[in-house]
């Protein structure tokens, strides 16, 4: 629905420009300093802080052997309700090279604390709604049976097929001396009644260049560094599980938290066996803005 | 009857003046009643999260106690990531406790730690294990620092060199 109205109203605009543009006001207000996880497809256990509003672009590059390259994009806007409840709308788009650009829909999502405090295994719960056409390409889980050859068709074809799914995930994430492993167990089902439902795995391991801070404010200190690596794929559905006709990707990852307020993220996915795609190359953009939730208030003329 | 109308004029002027100052004296003063209430209801939150600590993680000691570098270290992170809720100085705002107050500075580095690691979600502060546990040993070595200086989140330079990570 919202694609359809950005695409009928601003037909001319590059969609990817327009969402940049979109999030412009909001990265000029003032925001805080964040230590973001390098991981583009799996989850830690660690949700938004209470009132903060992360906005983050995203892209993603793959390449196709029986199609033509593409890069996929999107809009993560993520807010801190409590501290055991984040909520996140996904606004994505793409574009095939000599094809054409599209927005191909919107997600919702929302993750819940299951436990109070630490433990050695920290559960979370993630619940999403996704609205999507079937040229969405970007690749944020790889479930089921999905293939890249999926993915070839012109977008004109693709568009026609109209997903509404229902995404859950355990998010297991432990975090030991430094280093994070998180695993997310997925199902996801389609919410036509034929549908099966889908299932797909994602697992990560990541750790700061240095423990310690610094005592100054530097860009390039070490601790400003998170490296690790994701794997993730398709598991099949509920009637054919395994691995047969899927997909999987290992993807180093690198996350850098700069002292003037921005993340950066970078990752390079390749395919692990030839129904995957050889190349997912992804970056990342992401600013937090602490007291959102205050300004929020006081539109709403309420007050915590 | 034309002097009278002035009179009466600057009557209404002088109590719609006056409603007003009343009004807006009102209501600073309720904003300040509430701000107040949230204040001390969130330090009174921080107090009770205090209690729960466990007497194992009471006793842990601070390996970076003492440690100029740290608390230079530990002022930096402060301002980067607690200072949205505790405010500039550790003085408290509406989302946050105080940590200059008594009860906090008494605290034992353990029970800062545990605080910091385990957070008090239900009240509305996140964990904070995503910081590496050396990080959070010095934020809590710049906290109890606090108590023997005016509170300053600016790091101050330092000759004392660092342990190990």
């Amino acid at each position: 629905m919202v694609a359809r109205i950005f695409s009928q109203s601003i037909p001319r605009m590059c969609p990817s420009a327009l969402i940049f543009i979109l999030s412009l006001p909001l990265w000029a207000s003032s925001a805080v300093w964040g230590q973001e996880s390098p991981y583009i497809v799996t989850y830690d256990h660690y949700l938004e802080e209470p009132g903060s509003l992360e906005v983050e672009y995203f892209s993603t590059f793959g390449t196709q052997r029986r199609g033509n390259d593409f890069d996929a994009f999107w809009m993560e806007f993520e807010y801190g309700v409590t501290a055991w409840w984040t909520t996140e709308l996904y606004l994505a788009g793409q574009t095939t090279f000599n094809d054409s650009t599209i927005l191909t829909g919107t997600r919702f999502e929302n993750r819940l604390r299951l436990l109070q405090r630490e433990h050695i295994v920290n559960p979370v719960l993630y619940l999403e709604f996704e609205n999507t056409n079937g040229a969405d390409k970007i690749l944020k889980e790889v479930e089921g049976h999905d293939v890249e050859s999926d993915y070839t068709n012109r977008n004109g074809i693709l568009r026609q097929e109209h997903d509404h799914e229902l995404e859950m995930k355990l998010l297991l994430s432990s975090t030991f001396n430094g280093w994070n492993v998180a695993l997310n167990p997925i199902v996801t089902r389609n919410l036509l009644p034929s549908e099966p439902w889908e299932l797909a795995y994602a697992l990560g391991a990541s750790r700061p260049l240095a423990l310690k801070a610094s005592p100054n404010r530097c860009n390039f200190c070490p601790e400003n560094f998170i490296a690790g690596a994701e794997i993730y794929g398709g598991l099949g559905d509920a009637r054919s599980a395994g691995l047969h006709h899927t997909s999987h990707y290992l993807a180093p990852v690198l996350a850098w938290n700069l002292p003037s307020d921005w993340t950066v993220r970078f990752s390079g996915g390749f395919g692990l066996n030839e129904n995957s795609h050889r190349l997912l190359l992804r970056w990342g953009l992401s600013r937090e803005f602490s007291g959102f939730g205050e300004l929020l208030e006081h539109f709403l003329g309420g007050r915590r | 009857m034309k002097k009278r109308s002035i009179l009466f004029f600057a009557l209404a002027r002088v109590t719609l003046a006056t409603a007003g100052v009343i009004v807006l004296g009102a209501c600073l003063s309720l904003a300040q009643r509430q701000k107040e209430n949230a204040a001390s209801r969130t330090n009174r939150l921080a107090d009770a999260a205090l209690a729960e600590v466990p007497e194992k993680d009471r006793q842990r000691r601070n390996p970076f106690e003492g440690d100029t570098q740290a608390m230079a270290a530990g002022g930096k992170l402060f301002e980067q990531h607690c200072a949205g809720c505790h405010g500039p100085k550790a003085g408290g705002t509406r989302h946050g406790a105080s940590l200059l107050r008594e009860e906090v500075q008494q605290s034992t580095p353990g029970t800062l730690f545990w605080i910091l690691t385990n957070g008090v979600v239900r009240h509305g502060m996140p964990v904070w294990s995503k910081l590496p546990e050396p990080q959070r040993w010095q934020i809590v070595t710049f906290l109890q620092s606090l108590q023997l200086r005016p509170p300053n989140p600016r790091p101050a330079p330092q000759n004392q060199s660092t342990r190990a990570r």
